[in-house]
């Protein structure tokens, strides 16, 4: 892969359902070391698209690539063996273990190490575990149970399991939801600066406009399945056709 | 094969599809509004076929043949919903909010109740009903002559189809039926009377399965042994149907009773110059069938996929590795298992005991590995250690194997039933992964029952006697304890290892587990075919204790055994089904041979554990511990 060139292409995606166009050849790059929002009004095909990119869904026409190679239509477990990390909107993490045990999990099946019958797990991968748990702020929490964490520590304990693969590009479906003001900003600084510090690309979904305009890189803007704007977050917050589709004409919309 | 003998055997196969129809129909609409696949459908079917042969000869002398017999069935089909209703109101109700697998198992005690209490009320043998008046003879088709009676039955199946249509469609009953189907909440919150509700779609349910019963009073004679074998029929038509589509249980009865009788109608066909019984691979025709439906649509014809959770409600406990304290106890108890043999100088039965608990404790701890750490609650665990068991006996008495290949051939044969049927059912989750296991036990069994020349048919295998030193109560018994013990170690070592952590990974989020690049499909299936493995081991191993082997060891009963001293022991420990098994064979030896009634009390046990442990028993001992 060249230097500079973009990490996804995605390319002409058209998904329908019924009738009703989901997305409409919708096209996109993100770059190592970008931090792209995704945004739209609710039903505007966000999670269509998102759940496309991430192989959930098979789209009925275009192209995803991941450093240049076609991965539409993937099963996820595939996507993510080739350098996709991705976090969920509720986040999922498993209950049963500790969170070391679910960054060494991931790390296992990153290594290709799932299917060892034999070896003790316990101390498997437990150094670069804990060095992840710290990267996310989560080294105080590493033996607790996962089931017993607060919300935001779930998100963070995903994050870094997120991050076991080594992914070359982060898919976040709204990284900050259920969470509170201080933490919400917290969480998006510490995804900016992994962003920054490890190159990795990240597109991410998010409802909440101070973490998008805050710190997003730049925005793509879905409505009705099609994408109306494309740039840096100052340049979109300006665009009529978005504040006229998107923020109803309001000056800027921060939800809570 | 001729045109009309084909016609002949399809109008055979539509009369039995409308029987199955109606059972999985019942099935399917209870499921759809209470979430609790009944596992004691089939007891209905059959207590509607008793009561009918039993109530039409009774009412006959009274208002005339004609209309003792349509009356029989109607007297039957009412108290089988009433019976539906009562067992709702007293039971299922608290059962609603309990994990998914007590549902199934207070369901399948209700079974062993209903089973031995016709048994009580009827006795033993099976009993003919009469023939249907003015429906006894038969038609002139294309020179065949077909049964009215099939023809009738042919018929009654559409027509009840039609039926449950309109009353869905038509009726404010209906309409709460699908509104509760879709959403739960929602009834409730509009001020339905849920209760009201529930208890009356059991009712039908539970009557449309009476009248299938009924209606089959002039084919078949009442027996003991239908109610499990419908249930497993019921269940492969609901999974090849598709949960909840009541006309996807009309289609696929037709597809698998059809395909039944084209097997049947086939007879014996000459394949590359050998002689080839088709009618004997009707069983076999089911099983690709399903198989079939399963590959090309995972839920079913008309079924729906169900959105993947994201994590399970409840978080599972850790299986904790054993303390300095818990080595010590299982040193200690090793060496008095291995010392047995010593105090069988002055206690001749204590071996005998003793080898039947190291058995059941493998047979508990496979299915342990696949029911804890996997999720998967399997009802047909008893396939495997029926496989295993008939592998080995075949090994050492037809092909004169020496023991020790016997027992690895008993092995193998596990291994490869676990293999072919865990690629199917790792796919299906939660009720359908029971529905599916158990369907395929019931298959197994079917096969072993009716293979004659191979498995000795009903009366299975002898002589089944191991070869020196095995041949000495003590050799076995060493042996058994050391295959025991490894298999437990080899479960131990694989639950701590990555993999173990991957299968618990694919139980506690499956969605998670694929995003980290575990494939939870294949875990979960490689989990499947070893834990079918051991308990084939642990099959093969009861062969020789007991020197002969029979179609029981395959039961649907012996599954839920198994699945009874893993609940007894809990399901949170590695030696929970170890300590499960033992308490369990001691119970059925001491109490349980006493009588003739032992599976309603086996149900009365499960009924007791269910009832008073609803969160299951983890959750009881927690809530016990958070109590202080």
């Amino acid at each position: 892969m060249n230097a500079g060139a973009p990490v996804l292409e995605v390319r002409d995606l058209t998904k329908s359902y019924g009738g009703v166009r989901a997305v409409d050849g919708v096209s996109f790059d993100v770059a190592a070391g970008e931090l792209l929002a995704l945004i739209g009004p609710n039903g505007a095909g966000k999670s269509t698209c998102f759940n496309i990119v991430n192989g959930q869904l098979r789209p009925d026409a275009g192209a995803v690539r991941l450093g240049g190679r076609v991965i539409t239509g993937l099963p996820p477990r595939r996507i993510a063996a080739l350098g996709v990390g991705r976090t969920f909107q509720v986040a999922a993490v498993f209950g049963s273990m500790t969170a070391a045990q679910n960054v060494q999990t991931a790390l296992a099946a990153a290594r290709g190490g799932t299917f060892d019958l034999w070896r003790p797990a316990r101390r498997l991968g437990r150094e670069q575990a804990l060095d992840l748990l710290a990267q996310t702020g989560m080294a105080a929490q590493a033996d607790r149970p996962a089931s017993t964490l607060a919300y935001g520590d779930v998100k963070r304990l995903e994050l870094a399991m997120a991050l076991a693969g080594e992914p070359r590009l982060l898919l976040m479906d709204e990284p900050t939801a259920g969470m509170a003001g201080t933490e919400r900003r917290e969480m998006i600084a510490l995804v900016q600066a992994l962003t920054r510090a490890r190159g990795l690309a990240v597109l991410f979904t998010e409802h909440s406009m101070d973490v998008v305009f805050g710190h997003a890189d730049r925005v793509i803007v879905l409505a009705r399945g099609r994408l109306i704007a494309n740039g840096g977050v100052d340049e979109v917050r300006r665009d009529p056709l978005v504040r006229e589709v998107y923020l109803g004409g309001a000056p800027t919309e921060a939800r809570p | 094969m001729s045109l009309d003998s084909l016609l002949f055997q399809a109008v055979n196969g539509l009369a039995s599809a409308s029987g199955l129809f109606l059972v999985a129909a019942g099935l399917s609409i209870i499921f759809g509004v209470t979430r609790i696949v009944n596992m004691a459908h089939g007891s209905f079917y059959m207590l509607g076929l008793y009561l009918a042969v039993t109530l039409a000869p009774a009412l006959s002398p009274w208002i005339g043949g004609a209309a003792g017999f349509w009356g029989g069935i109607l007297v039957a089909t009412l108290a089988v919903a009433l019976l539906g209703a009562l067992v709702e109101m007293v039971l299922l109700r608290r059962l609603y909010r309990a994990p998914e697998l007590y549902q199934l198992l207070a369901t399948f005690a209700l079974l062993l109740v209903i089973s031995d209490a016709v048994l009580f009320l009827w006795g033993p043998e099976d009993i003919l009903g009469p023939r249907a008046p003015g429906l006894s003879g038969a038609v002139d088709l294309l020179g065949r002559r077909l049964p009215q009676y099939d023809l009738f039955l042919a018929l009654a199946g559409p027509a009840v189809l039609l039926g449950l249509h309109l009353l869905l469609r038509r009726t404010r009953f209906g309409r709460l039926i699908r509104a509760a189907t879709q959403d739960r909440e929602m009834v409730a919150a509009l001020g339905i009377n849920e209760a009201l509700l529930f208890t009356a779609v059991f009712a039908l349910g539970a009557g449309v399965a009476g009248l299938g019963g009924a209606l089959q009073m002039a084919r078949e004679p009442a027996n003991l042994a239908i109610d499990l074998s419908v249930l497993g029929d019921a269940f492969v038509v609901v999974v090849v149907g598709g949960m909840g589509s009541i006309s996807g249980a009309y289609l696929a009865a037709v597809l698998v009773a059809e395909v039944k009788a084209l097997c049947t109608a086939l007879g014996v066909v000459d394949i590359a110059g050998y002689a080839f019984n088709m009618s004997r691979l009707t069983l076999v025709a089911e099983f690709l069938v399903m198989a079939l439906v399963l590959i090309l649509r995972p839920h079913g014809l008309f079924g729906r996929p169900q959105p993947p959770a994201t994590t399970r409600a409840r978080a599972e406990p850790a299986p904790a590795p054993l303390g300095r304290r818990g080595a010590v106890l299982v040193l200690v108890a090793v060496a008095l298992f291995a010392a047995v043999p010593l105090i069988g100088q002055f206690f001749a039965y204590a071996p005998v005991l003793a080898l039947d608990m190291v058995i059941a404790a493998l047979f508990a701890a496979s299915l342990h590995f696949i029911m804890g750490p996997g999720g998967m609650a399997s009802f047909g665990h008893a396939a495997y250690f029926g496989l295993g068991a008939y592998g080995a006996a075949f090994a050492a008495t037809r092909l004169g194997a020496p023991t020790p290949l016997a027992f690895a051939m008993g092995i193998g044969t596990a291994a490869m039933g676990a293999t072919l049927f865990g690629w199917f059912c790792v796919r299906l989750e939660g009720v359908y992964f029971a529905m599916l296991t158990l369907a395929f036990a019931q298959i197994v069994w079917s096969i072993v029952y009716q293979w004659e020349e191979v498995t000795g048919g009903s009366n299975g295998m002898f002589g089944v006697w191991p070869q020196a030193p095995f041949d000495e109560p003590a050799g076995l018994y060493l042996a058994a304890l050391a295959v025991t013990l490894a298999g437990l170690f080899l479960i131990r070592r694989v639950v701590f290892a990555p993999f173990g952590f991957a299968l618990r990974a694919g139980r506690d989020s499956s969605l998670r587990a694929e995003a980290s690049g575990i494939p939870v499909a294949r875990v979960r299936w490689l989990a499947f075919a070893l834990a079918g493995t051991l308990c084939g081991a642990a099959g093969a191993l009861f062969a020789f204790a007991k020197g002969s082997i029979s179609p029981e060891a395959i039961s649907v009963g012996r599954s839920i055994d198994g699945l009874v001293m893993v609940l007894l022991g809990g399901v949170q420990s590695l030696m929970g089904p170890v300590l499960g098994a033992g308490g369990f064979t001691l119970l059925q030896d001491m109490v349980m041979r006493e009588t003739d009634y032992w599976r309603a009390l086996l149900g009365a046990v499960i009924l007791a554990v269910v009832l008073l442990f609803p969160s299951g028993i983890a959750g009881g001992l927690r809530r016990a511990g958070n109590a202080r």
